[in-house]
């Protein structure tokens, strides 16, 4: 068993696990390919999914912290995610973890990966971004949460550590909430919970030469075979402009004789 | 088929989209059941036994479920899941850190936020901000699923005549432990149900002057809301926000003040049925969706129109 269970300083040595996705860069408009089979990836900006950048982010303040020693990020899918792993390295994460396979898997796939990297790696926290803006599942922290059988803090955006392991604050439809979580836990973060810093360059360089383990899905035994198939993608239906207003009482009269909306 | 919808309540009150997540369900066909899960909650599973085309309610009552705990939650689901080929609940923040949670209980790939229904193994949904609509199938034997609620009309609370039963609950998880909450009170509308949505983007330049936009979304009777960079610079809490990762509403009226509509924003809202947009910029990308376009500085604009609207009443 985890020793962490029973000692009040399992912080002192914990593992910190913080998933990372490559997905296209937030500040592109994507377009639907003709054939409708997904959207334009080829010679399109890609970048780390902003969520999982927070969760970086904030592994590197636990452990500057004194409350973590070591942060590993993992990125599962083709080749190219080495660079989503870099930029995690270039912040300060300590080594990489790439399970490569020629797509991303969906998230269930996904959370049974990554179920068996934290177990390899002994980790005590695991900290994901709540969703990645590709797909807008939502759904990997809780389902790797419910595989481990751990604590799920959800949408959070406070963490402070203590004796018997997390208290947190999640960012919930009606306001906030705040819970008590016992390590070890999983945890998905939302926007609020910190400002990413920049790599320096320097930082840059020198994570050129941080390790990175390669392994498959089938080296930890996962079927990654999707449940879900995706049978088209379309453009939705557009929104034209519409007219130019220039005062309160025309713009009341049009929402109000016109829209009939008010 | 048969499905199970879990409802969602709030301090003893039916969360609307739970409404909504019915619909979606009657829309797959077959029986469909409501689970209301909580501590006290013997009233709210009477009253969801009124609600039309709802088969049987099922209620479980338990001091664990007061706070609904996504893992107690869960377990009880799972439990119950034997008997069902779906699993819904709403999309909210409360729907979706459950139901895929209950989905990898199951052993099922959970499918988010569906805006429609093309038959009882596929849907449709918003992918990259809602900037391109994924029609998906599940192969697994049990779906799990969340809804988009403003995608679907409300069901009906009146017209049904379900039976009430009760079922056990299933233990709580000693790992997690509620401490407390922090709800924003409003004696207004519940932003993604209002009829009128009022938001302030950045252009606000301060939380203080949140007050005329209340003013003006109390003279429509509406609800408030911010885009995330209104929420980020701390002008009004994160409950406020309308977007890609914050909530997604479609009343009548949506009215963007000082937003300039990132497409994270336009995500939250471009489903409304009329949107006015109030910017300086007048390259501003909110315009190109909105209906009413005024290019004017938001300080001169709202308390026009507030005047405006209170010579009118």
């Amino acid at each position: 068993m985890y020793a962490y269970y029973l000692v009040n300083h399992f912080v002192l040595t914990m593992k910190i696990l913080v998933p990372v996705k490559r997905v296209i860069d937030a500040n592109i408009r994507v377009r639907v390919k003709d054939d409708h089979s997904g959207v334009e990836t080829d010679n399109i900006k890609m970048a780390i999914n902003p969520f999982c950048e927070i969760a970086v982010e904030e592994a590197l303040r636990l452990k500057e912290a004194g409350n973590a020693e070591e942060i590993i990020v993992v990125s599962v899918g083709p080749t190219k995610c080495v660079e989503t792993i870099r930029n995690g390295l270039a912040m300060g994460a300590n080594r990489g973890i790439h399970v490569l396979c020629d797509v991303s898997p969906e998230p269930l796939a996904l959370a049974k990966i990554l179920k068996q990297v934290v177990e390899r790696e002994s980790a005590g926290l695991v900290l994901l971004g709540k969703q990645s803006i590709d797909d807008d599942n939502n759904q990997t922290g809780q389902m790797l949460a419910a595989l481990l059988g751990w604590p799920l803090g959800s949408y959070i955006s406070s963490i402070a550590v203590n004796d018997a392991g997390f208290q947190v604050v999640r960012e919930i439809d009606s306001g906030l909430e705040k819970l008590q979580l016992t390590a070890p836990a999983v945890m998905t973060v939302d926007l609020r919970l910190n400002e990413p810093r920049y790599a320096s360059l320097p930082n840059i360089m020198q994570a050129k030469r941080k390790p990175i383990e390669e392994l498959t899905p089938g080296d930890l035994g996962v079927d990654i075979t999707p449940r879900v198939q995706t049978l088209e993608v379309h453009e939705p239906p557009a929104r034209k402009a519409g007219v130019v207003v220039s005062g309160a009482s025309e713009l009341i009269d049009k929402l109000k004789n016109e829209a009939k909306v008010i | 088929m048969r499905i199970l919808v879990v409802a969602e309540c709030e301090k003893g009150a039916l969360v609307p989209a739970t409404l909504n997540t019915i619909t979606a369900a009657q829309q797959i066909g077959g029986e469909v059941d409501v689970l209301v899960a909580g501590h006290d909650c013997s009233g709210l599973a009477e009253s969801m036994s009124r609600v039309s085309g709802v088969a049987r309610v099922l209620c479980c009552e338990h001091a664990d479920l007061e706070n609904h705990i996504t893992e107690n939650l869960a377990v009880l689901i799972e439990s119950l899941s034997k008997d069902y080929t779906h699993v819904m609940a709403a999309a909210t923040t409360f729907g979706k850190a459950l139901i895929p949670y209950v989905a990898a209980l199951c052993d099922a790939q959970a499918i988010s936020d569906i805006s429609d229904v093309v038959d009882a193994a596929t849907f449709i949904r918003p992918i990259y901000a809602g900037n391109a609509l994924a029609t998906v199938q599940s192969s697994d034997s049990i779906k799990m699923i969340t809804v988009r609620a403003t995608s679907f009309e409300s069901a009906s609370t009146e017209g049904g005549n379900a039976a009430v039963e009760k079922v056990e609950a299933t233990g709580a998880n000693q790992n997690v432990q509620f401490i407390e909450q922090m709800l924003s009170l409003s004696e207004r509308p519940e932003l993604t149900s209002a009829k009128v949505v009022v938001s302030g983007g950045r252009g606000m330049k301060d939380g203080k002057n949140f007050e005329m936009l209340e003013t003006l979304a109390d003279k429509l009777g509406g609800a408030v809301g911010a885009s995330r960079a209104a929420v980020d610079a701390g002008f009004v809490p994160n409950d406020y926000q309308v977007g890609q990762t914050g909530k997604v509403v479609a009343p009548d009226l949506y009215v963007a003040v000082g937003i300039s509509g990132a497409i994270q924003h336009l995500a939250g809202m471009k489903d409304s049925k009329i949107i006015v947009a109030i910017n300086t910029d007048e390259d501003a990308p909110i315009f190109q969706v909105s209906d009413y376009g005024w290019n004017e500085d938001l300080f001169t604009a709202v308390p026009e129109l507030n005047d405006e609207l209170e010579s009118a009443m």
